[in-house]
């Protein structure tokens, strides 16, 4: 179908395209309003909630030869219930107390070992579900057909919305948790076992994203993406709707159901993700908390009081160089694997250091920073293979492709904190990775770009290693400096006490804008050295997962500590390199060792290790 | 009933309370007096759970109940009475007695909602108020009679006066005196000497979170007034 301008859509395709978007809004909305419930009484956002999905789409899917189609839905959705309940008991019951960053990344470890699971289980192909019997035929609406079990599906959204309502408003378990949900310190001190209270609501939430899976099958096929790309609908949805509130998950699923039908409608599928990012950006304008949201109550005084990041002493920064030049001798040594490695490593410091400038001093707990790494990896490769540029100046000039996308995006972003501006993030690092993987004609798509090569006197791998060894450290340097200046001092302010900083006439917002713009630019620089590095450049290197290894890597290395970061890219790096060579499933052996790390290390490794240490 | 040995507790470095001892008996009102900051609020938290002691013992009944959940202790019949009242704004007042209910208990008084508009008239009149809609003294009473419907056998208040009219004050004398007639335990926490003379059997004084002396009211009176 052709682009269509809208008034001359008839009026029966415009019915079509409505009821369209009512049938997918349902599917949608229970996916969000789960993860809106568990967040609401655990104060966890659920990644794995798109896995989740996915998990009752291929059980689903396995089950309905067996069962037959209706039988199999509810089935598999309890199974996903009980899945979530189980995980729940042994793993997030752990993490209530650790901090917020540390219980979005162990159920991110889920994402990924889920993934691996779902790949062992049932294969990398796609998968076809059956048709609803009963339903599988087509009704005629204003003279044109409408298939049937689209209808009973923009009834199921209101059926459930309705059964939720009726659990939380008129049961004492729905009151229990409504009280837990406000206050569930004041809770438990009035008798009310919390343990109980978790499990079932994340029970709950489980299976109505199981089920939000389960009702797809007809409809789309059962694929191992699905699950990231649920889980950022999810969130914008959430975003949108306010973070808590079921009717607003609702409402916002309707909207964005709506907005995605009519774009598909009318022949533009592919500005899908433009439309609902500008809506998304109208309703964080006008209403920052979501269209049935409040705002959260804001903290006073300081928060969690971190320890100042004291400036490192001479014999560190001895150290700091001694390491350079060590580096800088590695060529001598070795000219093969090692350098390729290394390479790797340096780009990837370079990334971590950019992300912890945010995240750690500025205490914006970014989970989209891949976006800023990709965009600086495609302006390299666009650059150089569309704009005939030199690949000198395409290297200097790439970055500001990443400046230009933080500039965009950290403009919503630091009119949010805490949970809503890491879903917010992820979000905008989706519909980037979505851009780059749907633009066949300018990105190339999912294959991405080739040919990305370095010029001649930069083409072997010493020299290439010389050029990558002296930008990152001198970027890393200059990125470390800037923190022991008045602008690192006013970020960090902002970060203890907002009130505060506010007070002394330090626009905290200010601050964290160009903070996420300077973060962007050096993780633009890393994207655009990688790119370099390898010839070529896909849209993996801005997904989501990309994201979550630069998370990894601060956290491994400590968040609060200045060099940290370094490290931990250099050990993240390291093991994948080990382990994705050795082990097929890597994805789930990277996931459990996560999970190993936050449920021994629930306070982060270096607060372990300052704990053990300062005694 | 309610035995406080060697209590020490601490916020991560800042340690609040130093080998703490005071006892509440059954049947009786015992008053924890002190200033602001003087350590009382941390110390019904230590009691009901919410702050973990880093040392000494709670007895409850002469059972050990220092290492147990908030839940479990409210199970065993401690009500709590936060300071700053903490009522759940989102629900109507009979919703948030419904989140104190617990089964009847043996040897305590048995609250029903009935029961306790008798003893809070107002409370009886506004039954499907939200919290968020109600004034700083009814929030005061639905607080109490929240615990209340938990049926427990003592009974911790913190600061109950505090921000009051002088007429709810009255109000909250005559109520703590009628839960002593039912055979409650109160331990209390004040620093208003007027109203603590009204209705204590026992009193402590706390200053910088040790103790200061314990007696009757007219014996620690001198006491607190120096501190």
């Amino acid at each position: 179908m052709g682009s269509v301008p809208f008034f001359f859509m008839s009026a029966s395709s415009i019915l079509i395209q409505f009821l369209n978007g009512l049938a997918s809004a349902s599917s949608l909305f229970l996916v969000a309003a789960g993860l809106s419930l568990i967040f609401g009484v655990t104060r966890i956002i659920n990644f794995a909630h798109g896995s989740l999905f996915m998990l009752g789409m291929y059980l689903a899917v396995a089950l309905a030869p067996m069962l037959g189609f209706w039988w199999s839905v509810p089935l598999a959705a309890l199974a996903v219930a009980a899945f979530g309940a189980l995980v729940e008991a042994t793993l997030l019951r752990r993490l209530y107390a650790a901090p917020e960053l540390l219980q979005l990344l162990a159920t991110f470890a889920l994402v990924l070992v889920i993934k691996d699971f779902t790949l062992w289980a049932w294969g990398p192909e796609d998968l076809l579900g059956p048709r609803a019997p009963g339903m599988d035929g087509a009704v005629r609406i204003a003279g044109l057909r409408y298939p049937e079990y689209d209808l009973f599906l923009i009834g199921f959204g209101p059926l459930v919305l309705g059964a939720l309502w009726f659990l939380l408003r008129r049961t004492r378990w729905g009151t229990l948790v409504r009280a837990a949900t406000q206050d569930r310190e004041m809770a438990g001190a009035l008798g009310v076992n919390q343990r109980w209270l978790f499990t079932s609501v994340f029970a709950l939430g489980a299976l109505l994203a199981g089920l939000g899976g389960a009702v797809q099958i007809p409809r789309e096929p059962a694929t191992l993406f699905i699950d990231l790309q649920i889980i950022s609908d999810a969130f914008v949805v959430v975003v949108v709707g306010g973070l808590g509130s079921i009717p607003g998950a609702f409402l916002a699923a309707l909207l964005i159901a709506e907005i995605k039908s009519f774009c598909i409608g009318l022949g533009y599928s592919k500005i899908t993700l433009v439309v609902e990012f500008i809506v998304m950006a109208v309703v964080l304008i006008v209403r920052p908390w979501g269209l049935l949201g409040r705002m959260p109550a804001q903290t006073r005084g300081p928060g969690a009081l971190e320890l100042p990041l004291a400036l490192p002493s001479r014999n560190a920064l001895v150290a700091l160089g001694g390491t350079a030049l060590a580096l800088a001798l590695v060529p001598l040594l070795s000219a093969g694997y090692t350098l390729v490695l290394l390479t790797d490593i340096l780009v990837f410091a370079l990334f971590a250091v950019s992300l912890h400038f945010i995240m750690g001093p500025g205490g914006l707990h970014s989970f989209g920073h891949a976006a800023y790494f990709g965009l600086g990896a495609y302006g390299a490769g666009l650059l150089l293979l569309k704009g005939g540029v030199p690949m000198e100046l395409a290297l200097v000039f790439a970055p500001l492709l990443a400046v230009l996308g933080a500039l965009v995006f950290g403009w919503f972003c630091v009119r949010l904190s805490g949970v809503y501006l890491a879903m917010l993030t992820l979000a905008f690092a989706q519909i980037t990775w979505s851009v780059m993987f749907q633009w066949d004609a300018f990105t190339g798509g999912s294959n991405g770009l080739i040919g990305i090569w370095p010029s001649s006197w930069l083409s072997s791998k010493t020299a290439y290693y010389y050029l990558t060894l002296a930008t990152c450290v001198g970027a890393i340097a200059l990125l470390w400096r800037v923190l022991y200046s008045p602008f690192g001092y006013a970020l960090r302010a902002g970060r203890d006490s907002p009130l505060r900083a506010d007070a002394i006439g330090i626009d905290v917002r200010a601050q964290q804008w160009a903070a996420f713009v300077f973060a962007g630019l050096f993780a633009g620089l890393a994207g655009a050295l990688f790119a370099f590095s390898k010839g070529s450049i896909s849209p993996e290197a801005l997904a989501v997962p990309r994201s979550v290894d630069g998370l990894v890597m601060v956290l491994l290395g400590g968040i609060q500590t200045l060099t940290g970061p370094v490290w931990g890219a250099a050990l993240f790096i390291w093991l994948q390199d080990v382990v994705s060579r050795s082990v097929d499933y890597w994805r789930a052996v990277i996931g459990a060792v996560v999970l190993f790390l936050v449920l021994v290390f629930p306070q982060g490794v270096t607060g372990f290790l300052r704990e053990r240490f300062a005694r | 009933m309610l035995e406080v040995s060697g209590l020490n507790a601490a916020y991560g470095r800042a340690h609040i309370l130093f080998d703490l001892a005071f006892e509440a008996r059954a049947g009786e009102v015992a008053v924890l007096l002190g200033r602001n900051g003087a350590g009382k609020s941390t110390t019904l938290k230590s009691i009901i759970g919410i702050v973990r002691p880093l040392a000494g013992e709670v007895h409850f009944f002469g059972r050990p109940i220092q290492h147990l959940q908030p839940y479990q202790i409210a199970r065993l019949g401690v009500g709590y009475v936060p300071e700053d009242r903490r009522i759940f704004t989102d629900l109507t007042v009979m919703e948030n007695l419904e989140i104190g209910r617990q089964p009847p208990r043996e040897g305590a008084p048995r609250w029903t909602p009935a029961k306790l508009f008798e003893l809070f008239p107002n409370l009886g009149r506004m039954q499907d108020r939200l919290g968020a809609r109600m004034s700083g003294g009814e929030q005061q009473m639905l607080t109490i009679a929240r615990t209340l419907m938990g049926n427990p056998r003592a009974i911790l208040l913190d600061e109950p006066s505090e921000g009051l009219a002088p007429v709810i004050v009255e109000q909250m004398v005559r109520t703590i005196r009628e839960l002593k007639t039912q055979g409650l335990t109160v331990l209390l926490c004040e620093q208003n000497l007027h109203f603590a003379r009204q209705v204590a059997d026992r009193a402590y004084v706390i200053e910088k979170g040790q103790l200061r002396g314990s007696g009757t009211l007219d014996e620690v009176r001198e006491e607190y007034q120096q501190v």
